[in-house]
């Protein structure tokens, strides 16, 4: 997995490439939590993303429950459709912020 | 089509993504529609990743390997895995309520989802724990 950030205002979008799983998932709370203490609202581009699974799902309920606290939000944008499809399957689809 | 196939991998979070190739490879052959292929291989690292995650809990680096066995007969498709993590207490393993909404607690949740039955088997002397995926396909 890779990533890049850019900002905008004070929205940063955090593109996510490639295979989510157990052995990455410390690199992408690593991107994605810093910038949601610091209270920007954070959009989650997982169009590259091509395989997430349970310990994906949980970076992103992670990020969405720290953004609910820290008074901001997760968006979470272009899923792509594995990603989609294991985020349904968890029945996550009307909690996450989908876009 | 009938089929069997094996490989061991070295118990340790790098090895899902391997764990991944090997099950796709193995799918390949068995021209799975793609939706299928992706769920079982999604089955198959959950699994894996607990053998990891919670067989070997504690353990900063081991030498250990686990073993997939992939098998396909009369259409029905069976996936053993064997490692010597922690012995597992079926009646422990629970997944967490979907409406608790918490980080972790999904992979047992996906895995059932998945397959059509999950059980851990007394049958094998050199290992610790035989996990086994069943699935008509």
């Amino acid at each position: 997995m890779s990533y890049k950030i850019t900002e905008e205002g004070n929205i940063s979008t955090v593109f996510l490439n490639g295979e989510i799983d157990m052995d990455v998932t410390e690199t992408a709370k690593e991107a994605i939590l810093p910038i949601i203490d610091s209270g920007k609202e954070v959009h989650l581009n997982l169009k590259d993303v091509s395989y997430m699974d349970s310990s994906g799902i949980s970076v992103l309920i992670e990020s969405h429950q720290r953004a609910l606290e820290k008074g901001t939000k997760v968006v979470i944008k272009e899923v792509s459709k594995s990603v989609l499809k294991v985020i349904m399957m968890a029945k996550l689809e009307q909690i996450l912020n989908l876009e | 089509m009938n089929l069997h196939e094996s490989k061991d991998f070295l118990v340790h979070t790098s090895s899902l993504k391997e764990v991944r190739i090997f099950s796709r490879e193995v799918f390949e052959k068995l021209n799975l529609d793609e939706d299928l292929k992706e769920e079982l291989v999604l089955a198959i690292a959950e699994a894996a990743q607990n053998i990891v995650k919670h067989g070997y809990k504690g353990v900063e680096e081991t030498s250990d390997r686990m073993e997939i066995k992939i098998s396909l007969k009369d259409n029905n498709l069976e996936i053993g895995f064997f490692d010597k993590g922690k012995p597992v207490i079926p009646e422990n393993i629970q997944h967490r309520k979907l409406d608790d909404i918490k980080p972790g607690g999904l992979g047992t949740f996906f895995i059932k989802q998945i397959m059509d039955d999950a059980v851990f088997k007394k049958d094998e002397q050199q290992w610790v724990n035989h996990l086994v995926l069943t699935k008509k396909i």
